[in-house]
């Protein structure tokens, strides 16, 4: 135990920088999983294994597919995100390090965009190696800028809900369960929008069909995250 | 225990009479619909029962939103009397529609914009208490439960704007009828007096219930006030 | 330094501090003591800021809560029976990202110094998934402290720690304490606490049931002062 030499000015915090303090939340969850590639492993495994079990649901044979693809590509995304969302506030929650984040002199709301984002960058991750596993598997390209587009926006919302009620839910008796039970019957508008856009581009539909629904993607986005922002406070403070 | 206020108690008698005249008026009252015959009749009611779950989304919405502002427990409890008022309403007004449905679409059930979204809003009033149930400090349980409803009633109006995106055989019976809609109807002078009463009947009835059911949750609360006195 | 006046917190109906008047001078260390479920950790929570009072005052470093929350945050260091660190990051990852929520400039060299403080500087590389319960307490000191607060408050630090572990943890305190820093720690080690504290307060029922200074102790031992307290 060697006795240090303090000078109490030195440390003195400064005010932690709002932008500063969302990156290090997505830097630490980042390098976390990139160690233990858990949560990533499990979502990916999960995800495969839907695919699976939709190839002898639906017979996806080639005058099927085209038009179930989309449907088959947003289940899966949607069940393996929520396996994602659940794990990365369990984090948080069973070590107390929930407490740690909320101990830190910074606003409440860049938590809550430090976890968006690396909850994000865990579904695109998956979704980049489900892609062209997919097209493997089937014989479709599914790399059209189009679609990753669309991958994109729906994905955000997806997260930016996922999230707050992933917050949520971890601090309930029946958080195991309760995430996909909270969050499917909102998200509803995501995978009608999403499904419905990528149907259009994996079908060749005129851009005026799909534009509705990149819309509708934008305005979701949008509305869900301010939404989030303002009630996060609420979520994690007692 | 405090006594039931006068209002309240002339207001219960109110609503039974309304709904009395109501059910007279719908079928007894208004003609036969030509086309559908009787069962045309339930519409009356479908829409009014409808129009109360309206009523009570939007209040839980509404209380959810003071409750996050004033932090006071009394709004949680007018939040709850609303999802629930709401949750049996749009179950009565789903269950009048199928049986509506059943004749005039020749099917119980079929996935268009208003009945999906009433489905899916039960579906949220479900998980709404799921989470309720799971937590045990009533303050957190409160702001949690307002978040979702919250949540709830900004997604649900988009979600019915995203079905609706798709085409829809739901008649519009009021303003414009999409081409694709089947079993509109006209209405005629005696049908449009037993529907607008039946609305304004069960406008009341709902206030009558809403009021009844915050007095219940307030009451409740007291009990278990006197509870932890007796327990100390 | 700690300032607390007529502190009420409610659960709902449940009240569990009423009326708690604290008051801790810069350097003191104060050992909370009390039996289960006598509102310790609640107590400690309201001045960690993370539960809001439902009344009273509660200033600490100057700053009041929960207004002031930020400003009393930078100020403050926290250390829970529960580690607050991450599994699959090593010792100096978790303090590297902690030295970034709270802004500190010069980072590296900091956590240098507060790993060899709390003794790991040789297992600064290392996943605190390795380390042993002893190791992860003393590392959640070290990001407790990384900031270097005017005020740490410990909550029960010596929660599933064996004899050399605990011991290790007194000396780590010791540290804490010696750098001119106010402490308030709960426990229900009442030897722990005697050996390390200035100040001993009783809370029972939701309030400050008896307080003494070391030296007001005077013949009698901690244990008798502490049964006092509690019969009384």
């Amino acid at each position: 135990m060697t006795e240090s030499t303090l000078t109490t000015t030195t440390h003195r915090p400064a005010k932690s920088s709002f932008w500063k303090a969302i990156a290090a939340v997505a830097w630490k969850d980042l390098a976390a999983e990139l160690r233990s590639r858990e949560l990533l492993s499990a979502m990916l495994v999960f995800s495969l294994l839907v695919i699976l079990i939709f190839n002898f649901a639906l017979e996806l044979d080639i005058a099927t597919r085209r038009s179930v693809t989309s449907g088959v590509l947003w289940s899966t995304f949607a069940f393996a995100g929520t396996l994602g969302l659940n794990r990365s506030m369990a984090i948080e929650k069973d070590r107390g390090c929930l407490d740690g984040l909320l101990l830190a002199p910074v606003d409440r709301s860049a938590i809550y965009f430090g976890k968006v984002i690396s909850n994000l960058a865990f579904m695109l991750i998956v979704e980049a190696i489900v892609l062209p596993i997919y097209s493997v598997l089937y014989n479709t390209n599914l790399f059209q800028p189009g679609l990753l587009l669309v991958i994109l926006l729906g994905s955000v919302g997806y997260v930016a809900v996922g999230t707050l009620l992933a917050s949520m839910a971890v601090q309930t008796r029946t958080r195991d369960v309760l995430l996909p039970i909270l969050l499917f019957p909102v998200v509803v508008p995501v995978l009608i929008a999403a499904v419905k856009a990528s149907g259009g581009y994996l079908t060749g539909a005129p851009m005026t069909d799909i534009l509705p629904w990149l819309n509708l993607l934008i305005a979701y986005d949008v509305i869900f995250t301010a939404i989030a922002f303002m009630v996060f406070d609420y979520v994690v403070e007692e | 225990m405090q006594a039931k206020p006068s209002t309240l108690k002339v207001l219960d008698v109110v609503s039974l009479i309304l709904l009395g005249i109501s059910t007279y008026l719908a079928l007894v009252f208004a003609p036969t619909e030509a086309v559908m015959g009787e069962v045309q009749r339930v519409f009356y009611f479908h829409v009014a029962t409808a129009w109360v779950g309206m009523l009570g989304f939007m209040a839980a919405g509404v209380s959810g939103i003071i409750y996050l502002r004033t932090g006071d427990l009394k709004w949680d409890r007018v939040e709850i009397a609303a999802v629930e008022i709401s949750l049996v309403f749009f179950f009565i007004a789903i269950v009048l529609g199928s049986i509506w449905a059943r004749p005039v679409w020749n099917t119980w059930w079929t996935w268009d914009p208003r009945l999906t979204t009433a489905a899916i809003t039960q579906l949220i009033y479900i998980a709404y208490f799921m989470l309720r149930q799971g937590i045990e400090d009533p303050d957190r349980r409160a702001r949690f439960g307002a978040v979702y409803t919250l949540v709830g009633a900004v997604s649900v109006p988009i979600t019915f704007m995203a079905i609706r995106l798709f085409r829809t055989i739901h008649p519009v019976v009021i303003g414009t009828e999409s081409a694709e809609a089947q079993g509109g109807f006209n209405m005629t002078a005696d049908m449009r007096v037993a529907f607008f009463f039946a609305l304004f009947a069960f406008t009341v009835i709902f206030v009558d219930l809403f009021w009844n059911r915050i007095r219940m949750g307030t009451l409740a609360d007291k009990v278990e006030q006197l509870k932890l006195k007796v327990m100390q | 330094m700690i300032e607390v006046k007529k502190l009420v917190k409610r659960f709902g109906l449940k009240t569990v501090l009423r009326g708690v008047d604290f008051k801790v001078q810069p350097g003191e260390f104060v050992a909370l003591l009390g039996p289960n479920g006598a509102g310790k950790t609640t107590f400690l929570r309201i001045l960690a800021s993370l539960s809001r009072p439902s009344m009273g005052i509660v200033d600490i470093a100057g700053y009041s809560l929960p207004k002031q929350a930020a400003a009393v945050r930078a100020r403050l260091g926290v250390v829970s029976h529960l580690p607050l660190v991450y599994d699959d990051l090593t010792a100096e990852e978790n303090l590297t990202f902690y030295g970034r929520m709270y802004g500190i400039e010069n980072a590296s060299a900091r956590i240098t110094e507060v790993l060899e403080m709390v003794g790991l500087e040789a297992r600064r590389r290392d996943l605190v998934r390795t380390f042993s319960r002893g190791m992860q307490q003393r590392l959640a000191i070290g990001r407790a402290v990384l900031h270097d607060p005017d005020v740490v408050l410990f909550d029960e630090p010596y929660t599933g720690l064996d004899q050399d572990a605990s011991s290790m943890l007194d000396d780590v305190l010791q540290t804490v304490a010696g750098q001119g820093r106010t402490v308030v720690m709960t426990s229900h080690d009442l030897a722990r606490a005697e050996n390390l504290a200035t100040r001993f307060d009783i809370l029972s029922r939701g309030v400050i049931a008896a307080s003494s200074t070391r030296e007001g102790l005077g013949n009698g031992n901690l244990l008798t002062f502490y049964k006092q307290a509690l019969a009384g």
